[in-house]
Protein backbone atom coordinates (compact mmCIF):
# COMPACT_ATOMS: atom_id res chain seq x y z
CA UNK A 1 0.00 0.00 0.00
CA UNK A 2 1.32 3.46 -0.84
CA UNK A 3 2.23 5.70 2.03
CA UNK A 4 0.60 9.09 1.84
CA UNK A 5 2.11 10.46 5.02
CA UNK A 6 5.35 9.38 6.67
CA UNK A 7 6.67 10.97 9.85
CA UNK A 8 9.77 9.69 11.57
CA UNK A 9 11.24 10.90 14.84
CA UNK A 10 9.65 14.33 14.47
CA UNK A 11 10.78 16.81 17.12
CA UNK A 12 9.58 20.36 17.62
CA UNK A 13 10.63 22.83 20.31
CA UNK A 14 9.08 26.16 21.25
CA UNK A 15 11.86 27.89 23.19
CA UNK A 16 12.34 25.56 26.18
CA UNK A 17 9.12 23.58 25.72
CA UNK A 18 9.37 20.34 23.77
CA UNK A 19 6.07 20.29 21.88
CA UNK A 20 6.75 17.05 19.98
CA UNK A 21 9.15 14.33 21.13
CA UNK A 22 10.37 11.93 18.42
CA UNK A 23 6.91 11.19 17.02
CA UNK A 24 6.76 8.58 14.23
CA UNK A 25 3.74 7.52 12.26
CA UNK A 26 2.68 6.48 8.79
CA UNK A 27 -0.65 6.80 7.04
CA UNK A 28 -1.48 4.77 3.96
CA UNK A 29 -3.80 5.77 1.12
CA UNK A 30 -7.45 5.30 2.00
CA UNK A 31 -6.87 4.96 5.74
CA UNK A 32 -8.50 7.10 8.39
CA UNK A 33 -6.59 7.91 11.57
CA UNK A 34 -7.87 9.81 14.58
CA UNK A 35 -5.49 11.92 16.62
CA UNK A 36 -6.52 12.22 20.26
CA UNK A 37 -4.94 14.19 23.06
CA UNK A 38 -5.46 16.85 25.70
CA UNK A 39 -5.33 20.50 24.81
CA UNK A 40 -1.64 21.24 24.42
CA UNK A 41 -0.71 17.61 23.73
CA UNK A 42 0.78 18.61 20.37
CA UNK A 43 -2.06 17.76 17.97
CA UNK A 44 -2.30 21.17 16.33
CA UNK A 45 1.48 21.57 16.24
CA UNK A 46 1.80 18.25 14.42
CA UNK A 47 -0.92 19.21 11.94
CA UNK A 48 0.71 22.57 11.24
CA UNK A 49 4.03 20.84 10.56
CA UNK A 50 2.39 18.40 8.15
CA UNK A 51 0.73 21.35 6.40
CA UNK A 52 4.08 23.16 6.15
CA UNK A 53 2.84 26.14 8.14
CA UNK A 54 5.58 25.93 10.77
CA UNK A 55 9.13 24.54 10.60
CA UNK A 56 10.31 21.61 12.74
CA UNK A 57 13.56 20.95 14.58
CA UNK A 58 14.35 17.29 13.97
CA UNK A 59 13.20 14.15 12.18
CA UNK A 60 11.68 13.66 8.76
CA UNK A 61 8.25 14.38 7.30
CA UNK A 62 7.09 13.34 3.85
CA UNK A 63 3.69 14.34 2.47
CA UNK A 64 2.75 12.46 -0.71
CA UNK A 65 6.48 11.99 -1.34
CA UNK A 66 7.28 15.70 -1.04
CA UNK A 67 8.52 18.02 1.68
CA UNK A 68 5.73 19.59 3.78
CA UNK A 69 4.86 23.07 2.54
CA UNK A 70 6.32 22.48 -0.94
CA UNK A 71 4.11 23.25 -3.91
CA UNK A 72 3.81 19.53 -4.71
CA UNK A 73 2.67 18.70 -1.17
CA UNK A 74 0.24 21.60 -0.96
CA UNK A 75 -1.43 20.72 -4.23
CA UNK A 76 -2.26 17.25 -2.87
CA UNK A 77 -3.53 18.01 0.61
CA UNK A 78 -6.57 19.75 1.97
CA UNK A 79 -6.99 21.25 5.43
CA UNK A 80 -9.88 22.16 7.65
CA UNK A 81 -8.74 24.36 10.55
CA UNK A 82 -10.38 24.36 13.94
CA UNK A 83 -12.83 27.30 14.00
CA UNK A 84 -12.55 27.84 10.26
CA UNK A 85 -13.05 31.48 9.20
CA UNK A 86 -13.77 33.27 5.94
CA UNK A 87 -14.14 36.86 4.84
CA UNK A 88 -17.62 37.91 6.02
CA UNK A 89 -18.26 40.11 2.98
CA UNK A 90 -18.13 37.21 0.50
CA UNK A 91 -20.97 34.79 -0.21
CA UNK A 92 -20.42 31.06 0.24
CA UNK A 93 -20.41 30.60 -3.51
CA UNK A 94 -17.88 33.39 -4.13
CA UNK A 95 -15.58 32.04 -1.44
CA UNK A 96 -15.63 28.55 -2.94
CA UNK A 97 -15.14 29.88 -6.47
CA UNK A 98 -12.02 31.61 -5.19
CA UNK A 99 -10.69 28.44 -3.56
CA UNK A 100 -11.43 26.43 -6.71
CA UNK A 101 -9.51 28.96 -8.79
CA UNK A 102 -6.54 28.79 -6.39
CA UNK A 103 -6.43 25.01 -6.88
CA UNK A 104 -6.64 25.41 -10.65
CA UNK A 105 -10.11 23.85 -10.81
CA UNK A 106 -13.18 25.11 -12.63
CA UNK A 107 -15.00 27.66 -10.41
CA UNK A 108 -18.33 26.39 -11.74
CA UNK A 109 -18.11 23.43 -9.37
CA UNK A 110 -18.82 25.75 -6.43
CA UNK A 111 -22.59 25.16 -6.34
CA UNK A 112 -22.19 21.41 -6.67
CA UNK A 113 -19.73 21.33 -3.75
CA UNK A 114 -22.03 23.45 -1.60
CA UNK A 115 -24.91 21.12 -2.43
CA UNK A 116 -22.82 18.16 -1.28
CA UNK A 117 -22.51 19.69 2.20
CA UNK A 118 -26.15 20.80 2.24
CA UNK A 119 -25.57 24.52 1.79
CA UNK A 120 -27.06 25.12 -1.66
CA UNK A 121 -29.89 27.19 -0.20
CA UNK A 122 -27.49 29.68 1.43
CA UNK A 123 -24.90 29.84 -1.36
CA UNK A 124 -25.77 33.42 -2.34
CA UNK A 125 -25.83 34.81 1.18
CA UNK A 126 -22.83 36.48 2.77
CA UNK A 127 -20.75 34.28 5.05
CA UNK A 128 -21.08 37.01 7.71
CA UNK A 129 -24.71 35.90 8.14
CA UNK A 130 -23.86 32.18 8.51
CA UNK A 131 -24.04 30.21 11.74
CA UNK A 132 -20.96 28.39 13.05
CA UNK A 133 -22.25 25.08 11.67
CA UNK A 134 -22.75 26.63 8.24
CA UNK A 135 -19.23 28.08 8.21
CA UNK A 136 -17.94 24.65 9.19
CA UNK A 137 -19.72 23.21 6.14
CA UNK A 138 -18.14 25.79 3.84
CA UNK A 139 -14.86 24.61 5.37
CA UNK A 140 -15.75 21.01 4.60
CA UNK A 141 -16.76 21.90 1.05
CA UNK A 142 -13.36 23.47 0.36
CA UNK A 143 -11.59 20.28 1.49
CA UNK A 144 -13.46 18.33 -1.21
CA UNK A 145 -11.93 20.38 -4.04
CA UNK A 146 -9.94 18.39 -6.56
CA UNK A 147 -9.59 14.92 -4.95
CA UNK A 148 -6.91 15.58 -2.33
CA UNK A 149 -4.68 12.62 -1.42
CA UNK A 150 -4.38 13.70 2.20
CA UNK A 151 -7.03 15.39 4.32
CA UNK A 152 -6.00 17.07 7.58
CA UNK A 153 -9.03 17.91 9.70
CA UNK A 154 -8.71 19.74 13.03
CA UNK A 155 -11.84 19.12 15.13
CA UNK A 156 -13.96 18.80 11.98
CA UNK A 157 -17.32 18.10 13.59
CA UNK A 158 -17.33 20.84 16.23
CA UNK A 159 -20.42 22.96 15.72
CA UNK A 160 -22.25 20.35 13.67
CA UNK A 161 -25.52 18.78 14.81
CA UNK A 162 -25.74 14.95 15.06
CA UNK A 163 -27.37 14.52 11.64
CA UNK A 164 -24.74 16.70 9.96
CA UNK A 165 -22.03 14.72 11.73
CA UNK A 166 -23.31 11.51 10.27
CA UNK A 167 -23.47 13.09 6.80
CA UNK A 168 -19.94 14.35 7.29
CA UNK A 169 -18.58 10.91 8.17
CA UNK A 170 -20.44 9.48 5.17
CA UNK A 171 -18.55 11.98 3.00
CA UNK A 172 -15.28 10.86 4.58
CA UNK A 173 -16.13 7.21 3.93
CA UNK A 174 -16.61 8.06 0.25
CA UNK A 175 -13.30 9.90 0.09
CA UNK A 176 -11.31 7.17 1.81
CA UNK A 177 -12.86 4.57 -0.50
CA UNK A 178 -11.39 6.62 -3.37
CA UNK A 179 -7.94 6.46 -1.75
CA UNK A 180 -7.73 9.66 0.28
CA UNK A 181 -5.83 9.31 3.54
CA UNK A 182 -7.47 11.15 6.41
CA UNK A 183 -5.93 12.46 9.62
CA UNK A 184 -8.44 14.01 11.98
CA UNK A 185 -8.48 15.19 15.54
CA UNK A 186 -11.62 15.08 17.61
CA UNK A 187 -12.91 15.33 21.12
CA UNK A 188 -16.04 13.35 20.36
CA UNK A 189 -14.61 9.93 21.06
CA UNK A 190 -17.72 7.89 20.29
CA UNK A 191 -17.82 8.98 16.65
CA UNK A 192 -14.07 8.46 16.25
CA UNK A 193 -14.57 4.93 17.59
CA UNK A 194 -17.04 4.04 14.88
CA UNK A 195 -15.61 5.87 11.92
CA UNK A 196 -11.82 5.56 11.89
CA UNK A 197 -9.40 2.72 11.22
CA UNK A 198 -6.72 3.73 13.65
CA UNK A 199 -6.36 5.75 16.81
CA UNK A 200 -3.26 7.73 17.79
CA UNK A 201 -3.02 9.13 21.30
CA UNK A 202 -0.64 12.04 21.90
CA UNK A 203 0.26 13.03 25.42
CA UNK A 204 2.80 15.66 26.39
CA UNK A 205 4.20 15.70 22.85
CA UNK A 206 4.81 11.95 22.66
CA UNK A 207 2.81 9.29 20.86
CA UNK A 208 1.77 7.09 23.80
CA UNK A 209 -0.51 4.67 21.97
CA UNK A 210 -1.30 3.69 18.41
CA UNK A 211 -3.49 1.02 16.89
CA UNK A 212 -7.03 -0.07 16.20
CA UNK A 213 -9.54 0.25 18.97
CA UNK A 214 -9.35 -3.52 19.61
CA UNK A 215 -5.53 -3.30 19.92
CA UNK A 216 -5.74 -0.48 22.39
CA UNK A 217 -8.47 -2.21 24.36
CA UNK A 218 -6.36 -5.37 24.68
CA UNK A 219 -3.25 -3.40 25.60
CA UNK A 220 -4.95 -1.28 28.22
CA UNK A 221 -6.48 -4.43 29.80
CA UNK A 222 -9.05 -2.39 31.62
CA UNK A 223 -11.63 -4.26 33.74
CA UNK A 224 -15.02 -5.08 32.32
CA UNK A 225 -18.05 -4.01 34.36
CA UNK A 226 -21.08 -6.27 34.89
CA UNK A 227 -24.34 -4.94 36.25
CA UNK A 228 -26.61 -7.53 37.82
CA UNK A 229 -30.24 -6.84 38.70
CA UNK A 230 -31.48 -9.31 41.33
CA UNK A 231 -34.91 -10.90 40.97
CA UNK A 232 -37.48 -9.44 43.44
CA UNK A 233 -36.58 -10.38 47.06
CA UNK A 234 -33.30 -12.07 46.10
CA UNK A 235 -30.91 -9.16 46.63
CA UNK A 236 -29.61 -10.51 49.94
CA UNK A 237 -28.80 -13.99 48.64
CA UNK A 238 -27.10 -12.54 45.55
CA UNK A 239 -24.96 -10.25 47.66
CA UNK A 240 -23.94 -13.30 49.66
CA UNK A 241 -23.03 -15.19 46.48
CA UNK A 242 -20.86 -12.31 45.24
CA UNK A 243 -19.09 -10.80 48.24
CA UNK A 244 -16.82 -8.77 45.91
CA UNK A 245 -19.78 -6.95 44.33
CA UNK A 246 -20.61 -3.36 45.16
CA UNK A 247 -24.30 -2.63 45.73
CA UNK A 248 -25.50 0.55 44.06
CA UNK A 249 -28.28 2.71 45.43
CA UNK A 250 -30.42 1.71 42.45
CA UNK A 251 -30.60 -1.93 43.59
CA UNK A 252 -28.00 -3.07 41.01
CA UNK A 253 -24.94 -5.11 41.92
CA UNK A 254 -21.76 -3.92 40.22
CA UNK A 255 -19.01 -6.45 39.47
CA UNK A 256 -15.78 -5.90 37.61
CA UNK A 257 -13.30 -8.37 36.21
CA UNK A 258 -10.38 -8.67 33.81
CA UNK A 259 -11.02 -9.70 30.21
CA UNK A 260 -9.87 -13.30 30.83
CA UNK A 261 -12.22 -13.77 33.79
CA UNK A 262 -15.28 -12.57 31.96
CA UNK A 263 -16.67 -15.94 30.80
CA UNK A 264 -16.14 -17.81 34.12
CA UNK A 265 -17.89 -14.95 35.91
CA UNK A 266 -20.77 -15.02 33.44
CA UNK A 267 -21.06 -18.78 34.02
CA UNK A 268 -21.28 -18.20 37.78
CA UNK A 269 -24.04 -15.63 37.31
CA UNK A 270 -25.93 -17.84 34.86
CA UNK A 271 -25.72 -20.75 37.33
CA UNK A 272 -27.85 -18.76 39.76
CA UNK A 273 -30.80 -19.06 37.37
CA UNK A 274 -33.97 -17.42 38.71
CA UNK A 275 -32.15 -15.28 41.27
CA UNK A 276 -31.02 -12.90 38.49
CA UNK A 277 -33.57 -10.67 36.73
CA UNK A 278 -31.22 -8.96 34.28
CA UNK A 279 -27.55 -8.61 33.36
CA UNK A 280 -25.55 -5.95 31.47
CA UNK A 281 -21.95 -6.36 30.33
CA UNK A 282 -20.20 -3.04 29.85
CA UNK A 283 -16.81 -3.11 28.08
CA UNK A 284 -14.41 -0.24 28.81
CA UNK A 285 -15.41 2.79 26.71
CA UNK A 286 -13.05 4.69 24.46
CA UNK A 287 -13.08 7.44 27.10
CA UNK A 288 -11.73 4.94 29.66
CA UNK A 289 -9.04 3.68 27.29
CA UNK A 290 -8.10 7.23 26.30
CA UNK A 291 -7.78 8.31 29.93
CA UNK A 292 -5.73 5.21 30.69
CA UNK A 293 -3.13 5.99 28.02
CA UNK A 294 -2.98 9.73 28.36
CA UNK A 295 -2.61 9.51 32.15
CA UNK A 296 0.32 7.14 32.02
CA UNK A 297 2.76 10.03 31.92
CA UNK A 298 1.53 11.19 35.28
CA UNK A 299 -0.82 13.78 33.79
CA UNK B 1 -0.98 33.99 -13.30
CA UNK B 2 -4.54 32.69 -12.99
CA UNK B 3 -4.03 32.44 -9.22
CA UNK B 4 -2.95 36.08 -9.07
CA UNK B 5 -5.99 37.13 -11.09
CA UNK B 6 -8.33 35.02 -8.95
CA UNK B 7 -6.93 36.68 -5.82
CA UNK B 8 -7.28 40.10 -7.45
CA UNK B 9 -10.93 39.44 -8.42
CA UNK B 10 -11.72 38.29 -4.90
CA UNK B 11 -10.01 41.30 -3.30
CA UNK B 12 -11.73 43.70 -5.67
CA UNK B 13 -15.09 42.21 -4.75
CA UNK B 14 -14.34 42.56 -1.05
CA UNK B 15 -13.20 46.19 -1.52
CA UNK B 16 -16.36 46.90 -3.49
CA UNK B 17 -18.58 45.39 -0.76
CA UNK B 18 -16.70 47.34 1.91
CA UNK B 19 -17.46 50.55 -0.04
CA UNK B 20 -13.75 51.19 -0.59
CA UNK B 21 -14.27 51.77 -4.30
CA UNK B 22 -16.99 54.31 -3.58
CA UNK B 23 -15.03 56.06 -0.84
CA UNK B 24 -11.81 56.33 -2.87
CA UNK B 25 -13.54 57.52 -6.02
CA UNK B 26 -15.81 59.93 -4.14
CA UNK B 27 -12.89 61.50 -2.30
CA UNK B 28 -10.80 61.99 -5.43
CA UNK B 29 -13.67 63.47 -7.46
CA UNK B 30 -14.74 65.78 -4.64
CA UNK B 31 -11.27 67.15 -3.96
CA UNK B 32 -10.45 67.52 -7.66
CA UNK B 33 -13.64 69.49 -8.29
CA UNK B 34 -13.06 71.72 -5.28
CA UNK B 35 -9.52 72.42 -6.51
CA UNK B 36 -10.53 73.21 -10.06
CA UNK B 37 -13.27 75.55 -8.77
CA UNK B 38 -10.84 77.29 -6.43
CA UNK B 39 -8.14 77.47 -9.09
CA UNK B 40 -10.39 79.06 -11.73
CA UNK B 41 -9.68 82.65 -10.69
CA UNK B 42 -6.00 83.28 -11.53
CA UNK B 43 -5.66 82.52 -15.24
CA UNK B 44 -4.78 84.41 -18.39
CA UNK B 45 -1.63 86.15 -17.24
CA UNK B 46 0.19 82.93 -16.33
CA UNK B 47 0.65 82.20 -20.01
CA UNK B 48 -0.25 78.51 -19.88
CA UNK B 49 -3.50 76.78 -20.65
CA UNK B 50 -6.12 76.25 -18.02
CA UNK B 51 -5.65 72.48 -17.71
CA UNK B 52 -1.91 72.78 -17.01
CA UNK B 53 -2.72 75.04 -14.09
CA UNK B 54 -5.27 72.53 -12.86
CA UNK B 55 -2.69 69.74 -13.16
CA UNK B 56 -0.26 71.75 -11.02
CA UNK B 57 -2.92 72.06 -8.29
CA UNK B 58 -3.91 68.40 -8.68
CA UNK B 59 -0.27 67.40 -8.20
CA UNK B 60 -0.23 69.06 -4.79
CA UNK B 61 -3.50 67.32 -3.96
CA UNK B 62 -2.31 63.90 -5.13
CA UNK B 63 0.87 64.07 -3.06
CA UNK B 64 -1.30 63.95 0.07
CA UNK B 65 -4.36 62.03 -1.05
CA UNK B 66 -2.92 59.16 -3.12
CA UNK B 67 -0.54 57.88 -0.38
CA UNK B 68 -3.34 58.23 2.17
CA UNK B 69 -5.79 56.20 0.08
CA UNK B 70 -3.13 53.58 -0.67
CA UNK B 71 -2.23 53.15 3.00
CA UNK B 72 -5.89 52.99 4.05
CA UNK B 73 -6.54 50.19 1.57
CA UNK B 74 -3.40 48.20 2.33
CA UNK B 75 -2.91 48.27 6.10
CA UNK B 76 -5.52 45.51 6.61
CA UNK B 77 -4.20 43.25 3.82
CA UNK B 78 -2.25 40.76 5.94
CA UNK B 79 -3.11 41.86 9.51
CA UNK B 80 -6.81 41.49 8.71
CA UNK B 81 -6.30 37.92 7.46
CA UNK B 82 -4.34 37.12 10.61
CA UNK B 83 -7.04 38.55 12.87
CA UNK B 84 -9.93 36.86 11.05
CA UNK B 85 -8.01 33.58 11.12
CA UNK B 86 -8.18 33.12 7.35
CA UNK B 87 -4.41 33.14 6.79
CA UNK B 88 -3.45 29.57 7.86
CA UNK B 89 -5.99 27.98 5.51
CA UNK B 90 -4.97 30.26 2.64
CA UNK B 91 -1.29 29.37 3.11
CA UNK B 92 -2.04 25.63 2.77
CA UNK B 93 -3.33 26.28 -0.75
CA UNK B 94 -0.96 25.83 -3.69
CA UNK B 95 -0.46 29.57 -4.07
CA UNK B 96 2.78 31.38 -3.23
CA UNK B 97 2.96 34.37 -0.90
CA UNK B 98 4.24 36.48 -3.80
CA UNK B 99 1.12 35.55 -5.77
CA UNK B 100 -1.15 36.46 -2.85
CA UNK B 101 0.43 39.90 -2.45
CA UNK B 102 0.49 40.56 -6.19
CA UNK B 103 -3.21 39.68 -6.41
CA UNK B 104 -4.04 42.12 -3.64
CA UNK B 105 -1.81 44.75 -5.28
CA UNK B 106 -3.54 44.45 -8.65
CA UNK B 107 -6.98 44.84 -7.07
CA UNK B 108 -5.99 47.82 -4.93
CA UNK B 109 -4.09 49.43 -7.78
CA UNK B 110 -7.12 49.06 -10.06
CA UNK B 111 -9.31 50.81 -7.48
CA UNK B 112 -6.75 53.58 -7.09
CA UNK B 113 -6.42 54.00 -10.87
CA UNK B 114 -10.18 54.20 -11.18
CA UNK B 115 -10.45 56.82 -8.43
CA UNK B 116 -7.58 58.87 -9.84
CA UNK B 117 -8.86 58.70 -13.43
CA UNK B 118 -12.38 59.75 -12.44
CA UNK B 119 -11.16 62.50 -10.10
CA UNK B 120 -8.69 64.03 -12.53
CA UNK B 121 -11.12 63.45 -15.38
CA UNK B 122 -13.76 65.51 -13.60
CA UNK B 123 -11.28 68.34 -13.04
CA UNK B 124 -10.19 68.17 -16.68
CA UNK B 125 -13.81 68.36 -17.88
CA UNK B 126 -14.35 71.51 -15.85
CA UNK B 127 -11.17 73.04 -17.26
CA UNK B 128 -11.94 72.21 -20.89
CA UNK B 129 -15.56 73.31 -20.53
CA UNK B 130 -14.54 76.82 -19.43
CA UNK B 131 -11.51 77.10 -21.73
CA UNK B 132 -11.31 75.08 -25.00
CA UNK B 133 -7.57 75.86 -25.18
CA UNK B 134 -7.13 73.63 -22.16
CA UNK B 135 -7.19 70.57 -24.41
CA UNK B 136 -3.44 71.23 -24.93
CA UNK B 137 -2.82 70.22 -21.34
CA UNK B 138 -4.08 66.64 -21.77
CA UNK B 139 -0.49 65.37 -21.98
CA UNK B 140 0.34 66.61 -18.52
CA UNK B 141 -2.95 65.19 -17.19
CA UNK B 142 -2.06 61.74 -18.55
CA UNK B 143 1.39 62.03 -16.97
CA UNK B 144 -0.27 62.84 -13.66
CA UNK B 145 -2.49 59.76 -13.91
CA UNK B 146 0.24 57.19 -14.42
CA UNK B 147 2.62 58.75 -11.95
CA UNK B 148 -0.19 58.78 -9.38
CA UNK B 149 -0.64 55.04 -9.95
CA UNK B 150 3.11 54.48 -9.41
CA UNK B 151 3.03 56.61 -6.26
CA UNK B 152 0.04 54.61 -5.07
CA UNK B 153 1.87 51.32 -5.75
CA UNK B 154 4.76 52.49 -3.57
CA UNK B 155 2.51 53.21 -0.63
CA UNK B 156 0.45 50.07 -1.19
CA UNK B 157 3.66 48.05 -0.93
CA UNK B 158 4.71 49.97 2.16
CA UNK B 159 1.24 49.41 3.64
CA UNK B 160 1.50 45.62 3.06
CA UNK B 161 4.91 45.58 4.73
CA UNK B 162 3.51 47.44 7.76
CA UNK B 163 0.51 45.09 7.78
CA UNK B 164 2.85 42.08 7.95
CA UNK B 165 5.05 43.60 10.65
CA UNK B 166 2.19 44.79 12.88
CA UNK B 167 0.21 41.50 12.74
CA UNK B 168 -2.86 43.30 14.15
CA UNK B 169 -5.05 45.71 12.15
CA UNK B 170 -5.06 48.36 14.89
CA UNK B 171 -1.27 48.37 15.07
CA UNK B 172 -1.00 48.39 11.29
CA UNK B 173 -3.37 51.37 11.05
CA UNK B 174 -1.26 53.31 13.53
CA UNK B 175 1.93 52.55 11.65
CA UNK B 176 0.30 53.51 8.35
CA UNK B 177 -0.78 56.91 9.66
CA UNK B 178 2.71 57.44 11.11
CA UNK B 179 4.32 56.60 7.77
CA UNK B 180 1.99 58.98 5.97
CA UNK B 181 2.77 61.82 8.37
CA UNK B 182 6.53 61.29 8.15
CA UNK B 183 6.84 60.65 4.42
CA UNK B 184 4.34 63.19 3.15
CA UNK B 185 4.14 65.97 5.73
CA UNK B 186 7.09 66.05 8.16
CA UNK B 187 9.74 65.23 5.53
CA UNK B 188 8.88 68.33 3.52
CA UNK B 189 8.66 70.50 6.62
CA UNK B 190 12.12 69.34 7.69
CA UNK B 191 13.52 70.08 4.22
CA UNK B 192 11.97 73.54 4.25
CA UNK B 193 13.47 74.26 7.68
CA UNK B 194 16.90 73.13 6.45
CA UNK B 195 16.65 75.31 3.33
CA UNK B 196 15.77 78.33 5.44
CA UNK B 197 18.66 77.85 7.88
CA UNK B 198 21.08 76.97 5.07
CA UNK B 199 20.33 80.16 3.12
CA UNK B 200 21.29 78.86 -0.35
CA UNK B 201 24.46 77.11 0.78
CA UNK B 202 25.84 73.63 0.15
CA UNK B 203 22.77 71.85 1.42
CA UNK B 204 20.39 73.56 -0.99
CA UNK B 205 22.58 72.95 -4.02
CA UNK B 206 23.88 69.42 -3.31
CA UNK B 207 21.91 67.54 -0.69
CA UNK B 208 18.41 68.86 -1.45
CA UNK B 209 18.04 67.26 -4.90
CA UNK B 210 19.07 63.90 -3.44
CA UNK B 211 16.71 64.34 -0.52
CA UNK B 212 13.84 65.05 -2.91
CA UNK B 213 14.62 61.97 -5.01
CA UNK B 214 14.86 59.78 -1.92
CA UNK B 215 11.21 60.42 -1.05
CA UNK B 216 8.67 58.96 -3.52
CA UNK B 217 6.14 61.71 -2.79
CA UNK B 218 8.68 64.45 -3.54
CA UNK B 219 9.93 62.64 -6.63
CA UNK B 220 6.32 62.52 -7.82
CA UNK B 221 5.87 66.25 -7.26
CA UNK B 222 9.21 67.18 -8.82
CA UNK B 223 8.60 65.00 -11.88
CA UNK B 224 5.14 66.35 -12.62
CA UNK B 225 5.99 69.97 -12.02
CA UNK B 226 9.21 70.01 -14.03
CA UNK B 227 7.71 67.95 -16.85
CA UNK B 228 4.86 70.44 -17.14
CA UNK B 229 7.23 73.38 -16.75
CA UNK B 230 4.76 74.62 -14.17
CA UNK B 231 7.40 75.15 -11.53
CA UNK B 232 6.55 78.82 -11.25
CA UNK B 233 2.89 78.02 -10.64
CA UNK B 234 3.72 75.75 -7.71
CA UNK B 235 6.54 77.41 -5.82
CA UNK B 236 7.76 76.20 -2.42
CA UNK B 237 9.63 72.91 -2.39
CA UNK B 238 8.63 72.55 -6.02
CA UNK B 239 10.94 75.48 -6.74
CA UNK B 240 13.89 73.12 -6.46
CA UNK B 241 12.39 70.90 -9.12
CA UNK B 242 14.19 72.71 -11.92
CA UNK B 243 17.56 71.53 -10.61
CA UNK B 244 16.74 67.83 -11.01
CA UNK B 245 16.88 66.15 -14.44
CA UNK B 246 13.59 64.58 -15.49
CA UNK B 247 15.05 61.08 -15.87
CA UNK B 248 16.17 61.05 -12.26
CA UNK B 249 12.76 61.79 -10.80
CA UNK B 250 11.21 59.31 -13.24
CA UNK B 251 13.69 56.65 -12.12
CA UNK B 252 12.84 57.32 -8.48
CA UNK B 253 9.13 56.95 -9.30
CA UNK B 254 9.77 53.59 -11.00
CA UNK B 255 12.20 52.12 -8.46
CA UNK B 256 10.21 52.94 -5.32
CA UNK B 257 7.18 50.71 -6.06
CA UNK B 258 9.50 47.75 -6.81
CA UNK B 259 11.46 48.31 -3.61
CA UNK B 260 8.33 48.66 -1.47
CA UNK B 261 6.72 45.51 -2.88
CA UNK B 262 9.95 43.54 -2.56
CA UNK B 263 10.12 44.60 1.09
CA UNK B 264 6.51 43.53 1.65
CA UNK B 265 7.06 40.12 0.06
CA UNK B 266 10.27 39.55 2.03
CA UNK B 267 8.45 40.38 5.27
CA UNK B 268 5.44 38.21 4.34
CA UNK B 269 7.70 35.21 3.62
CA UNK B 270 8.91 35.30 7.23
CA UNK B 271 5.40 35.01 8.69
CA UNK B 272 4.60 31.71 10.41
CA UNK B 273 0.86 31.55 11.10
Amino acid sequence: MTRTLTISRLTKRFQSVEALKAVSLTLEAGRRAALLGHNGAGKSTMMKIILGLIPFDGGEVSVCGAAPGSAAARSQLAYLPENVAFHPALTGEEQLRHYLALRGENPRQAMELLARVGLAHAARRRIGTYSKGMRQRVGLAQTLIGRPRLLVLDEPTSGLDPVSRRDFYDLLDGLSAEGTAILLSSHVLTEVEARTDRILILSGGALVAEGTLADLRARAALPIALLVRPAPGRAASLTAAFPEAVAGGDGLLRLSCAQAEKLPLLARIAALGGEVADLDVIPPSLEDIYSHFSRRDGQ
Amino acid sequence: MSRILATAMCEFRIAFRNRWVTIATGMMVLFALVLSAAGSAPTGDVGVDRLSVTVASLTSLAVYLVPLLALLMSFDAVAGEVERGTLPLLLTYPVSRLQILLGKLIAHLAILALAVALGYGAAALVAVWSDPEAINGLGSLWRLVWTSVLLGATFLGAGYALSVLARRPSGAAGLAIALWLVAVVLYDLALLALIVTDGGGAFTTHALPLALLANPADAFRVFNLSAAQAVAAAGGIGGAAGAIPLWQSAASLLVWPLAAIALAVAAFRKVTP
